[in-house]
């Protein structure tokens, strides 16, 4: 099985956006953007864990099957979040009004 | 019972096999081969059986007056606890799969090991490891907050030793998912030639269905009992409302995984109960691709039921409904199995040797088992018996009368294979009716209390509640009977035991070609698979051949 080489400018690459982004999120965590604070540093957050899947663990590279595994379990990851939020979503309805939405709003303070 | 070992297998035999072809404890604990591990699995698994078993005994014992005298109520809570986390996470969830899928897989596909072998031994020191933060945890002021570890009480109330059994669990979970890895890639790049998918014996397509369930929830739980850990240590506020966090999250993660770990203890047994029944009704298994497909639907929507153990939590009506709905689905290729395996019996020309009697028996409990599934997923009705003694019957009717009856029924068919000796026979039946008749007298009663509205997890109950507990009891102590008498003659039967030829009963595998032992090889030559699963009917190399009178299965003395 032939390993392919990736060269060390696309590592210092990758490197240098990752601490881009942890810079950015820092900043962002000192921004108020309301309802999108949560999302915007969860969006940095994966966007960051998906350049480290893609190159530092070489699945960029990898065959085909490898890359099938990876989507079924962020598939497998998005049931068990999904469904949890079914949960936390709909449960203000329960009681007889409509309540904004909570998905935000996950861990109560 | 004869006292001198018989001889040894004739020159024609080959005397080399797995278990003496080196000696020395050093070759036991750096073993790379599967069949080896798989019994220092059967050891240690053993071990934690009869450490989980002494704390249901204790329990039961309590159980026997209302008022409860022999333990303390503080104590009952670490006895239900520690009887939990000792069956579950360290003897029903590695039973079947890491002792005789283990053992079997590389057999029955046509390989020599399985794929990463060294990560094999890994998994079972892991497990070690793991099971000995547990052990610790249970010696030093033991545990107490349900197996299910719900928080806040297990990250802020509780004083008995939680963080050390978290831990035990976290590091016991990486020995699952390893076994997990190790059986899909096997399976999936390992297979003789000839071994096609749907020529794959049931057996692997139930341990392939686990181990998904393995590899995709055990993370899952083991860091959500992390992060309960690391709550009860450093305070971080992951579940407690005081600290920011959310007690029904807690619930959510954990079932997340710990219900899905209800179909790796029961889809292997469901394994066994495929490969037993065609053998001992000698036809063809019926509705093979149902199910293969079955035990994977049991797998994938095992998934997308969690929540239905939350439903008086206050969780939102809506999803409670979903999770209602999507519980009953489940029941479907449940039910295939069972209509597919009594379709098989339809005019087969049944024998009642021990595996099979283990095997209809695990027909029978885990029917129960799985009706009373439908009464819990139930919304309205599990108002009523949400926690009750109910749940605790039907939980046991599918881990005790399902997988338990599996393991123990595979262990008995799989015996001459595994220590080339056949235990005897009619004693082997005797123990498993007792068993089967122990446990039902154990849990049926459970039932009853149960809808009468006893609690679980009480150290007393109202007077009127006596005759149901005390039968239980009595029942309890038949089924010890029943699992001590396996242990005693299988183990006798190691030295004592006829010799068992390669295929006493006989048996289509590819298992049951290679000489029992097997060779550390298991197979000399690399097997070609010409011929289709089950196919009892036209097997004249086995002497089974459609309308002539079949061989009847080899025994051991008596």
């Amino acid at each position: 099985m032939s390993e392919h080489i990736v060269s060390p400018k696309i590592y210092v690459a990758i490197f240098l956006t990752l601490m881009a982004g942890t810079a950015i999120t820092v900043w962002a965590a000192y921004q108020n953007f309301g309802a999108f604070n949560i999302v915007i540093a969860l969006g940095i957050a994966t966007f960051k864990a998906t350049l480290v899947v893609l190159y530092f663990m070489h699945a960029r590279y990898s065959p085909r099957r490898t890359q099938l595994v990876i989507v079924c379990s962020v598939f497998w990851l998005a049931i068990m979040l999904a469904l949890t939020l079914a949960d936390y979503q709909t449960r203000e309805h329960t009681v007889g009004r409509l309540a904004p939405p909570v998905i935000f709003n996950l861990v109560r303070t | 019972m004869s006292k001198t070992p018989p001889p040894s297998p004739g020159p024609n035999m080959p005397h080399e096999d797995y278990l003496n072809a080196t000696y020395g404890l050093k070759s036991w604990l750096l073993t790379t081969d599967h069949k080896r591990i798989a019994l220092l699995y059967l050891g240690s698994v053993t071990v934690f059986f009869f450490i989980g078993g002494i704390f249901a005994t204790l329990i039961r014992i309590h159980l026997l007056t209302p008022t409860g005298y022999l333990v303390t109520p503080e104590t009952y809570n670490k006895l239900f606890t520690m009887h939990g986390v000792a069956m579950i996470f360290f003897f029903l969830i590695p039973s079947i799969p890491a002792v005789l899928g283990n053992f079997l897989i590389p057999l029955m596909i046509g390989a020599k090991d399985l794929a990463f072998p060294k990560i094999n031994l890994l998994s079972w020191y892991i497990y070690l490891i793991g099971g000995s933060f547990v052990l610790y945890s249970f010696s030093t002021g033991g545990l107490d907050t349900g197996w299910t570890f719900y928080t806040p009480l297990s990250s802020v109330y509780s004083n008995s030793a939680v963080t050390p059994a978290v831990i035990g669990i976290f590091i016991n979970g990486f020995s699952s998912i390893l076994t997990g890895l190790n059986f899909i890639v096997t399976i999936h790049t390992m297979r003789a030639p000839g071994m096609t998918w749907f020529r794959l014996p049931l057996f692997v397509w139930s341990h392939y269905a686990t181990s998904l369930v393995m590899v995709l929830g055990t993370p899952v739980v083991a860091i959500t009992l992390l992060l309960a850990g690391l709550e009860r240590m450093f305070h971080l506020g992951f579940f407690n409302p005081a600290l920011g966090g959310d007690p029904i999250l807690f619930q959510h993660l954990f079932w997340f995984y710990s219900h899905p770990a209800v179909y790796i203890m029961v889809l292997p047994a469901m394994g066994v109960v495929s490969e037993v029944i065609p053998t001992f009704a000698r036809k063809p298994i019926f509705g093979y691709s149902f199910i293969a497909g079955s035990s994977i639907a049991i797998a994938v929507i095992g998934f997308l039921v969690w929540a239905h153990h939350m439903f008086v939590t206050g969780e939102s009506t809506y999803a409670a409904l979903t999770f209602s709905f999507l519980s009953y689905v489940v029941a479907i290729p449940s039910a295939v199995k069972v209509f597919n395996w009594t379709s098989t019996l339809y005019k087969g020309s049944i024998s009642w040797d021990t595996p099979m009697v283990y095997a209809l028996g695990f027909i029978g409990l885990f029917l129960i088992g799985g009706l009373t599934g439908l009464f819990l997923a139930c919304l309205g009705l599990d108002i009523h018996i949400h926690d009750t003694y109910f749940v605790v019957a039907h939980f046991h009717y599918i881990m005790v009368g399902g997988a338990v009856m599996g393991y123990v029924g595979g262990l008995h068919f799989w015996w001459p294979k595994i220590t080339g000796r056949l235990y005897p026979e009619s004693l082997a039946r005797t123990a498993a009716i007792t068993l089967f008749v122990g446990f039902n007298l154990t849990f049926f009663p459970q039932f009853i209390l149960g809808y009468m509205g006893m609690p679980r997890r009480y150290h007393t109950y109202p007077p009127e509640f006596q005759v149901l507990n005390v039968l239980s009891t009595a029942g309890a102590s038949i089924l010890a009977l029943g699992y001590l008498l396996p242990m005693l003659y299988l183990m006798w039967s190691m030295r004592y035991g006829k010799v068992a030829g390669p295929n006493p009963w006989p048996a289509t595998g590819l298992e049951w070609t290679t000489p029992s032992p097997p060779p550390t090889e298991n197979f000399d030559v690399t097997p070609e698979v010409t011929w289709e699963p089950y196919d009892y009917k036209n097997r004249p190399d086995l002497g089974l051949t459609a309308g002539a009178p079949s061989p009847a299965p080899a025994h051991g003395d008596d």
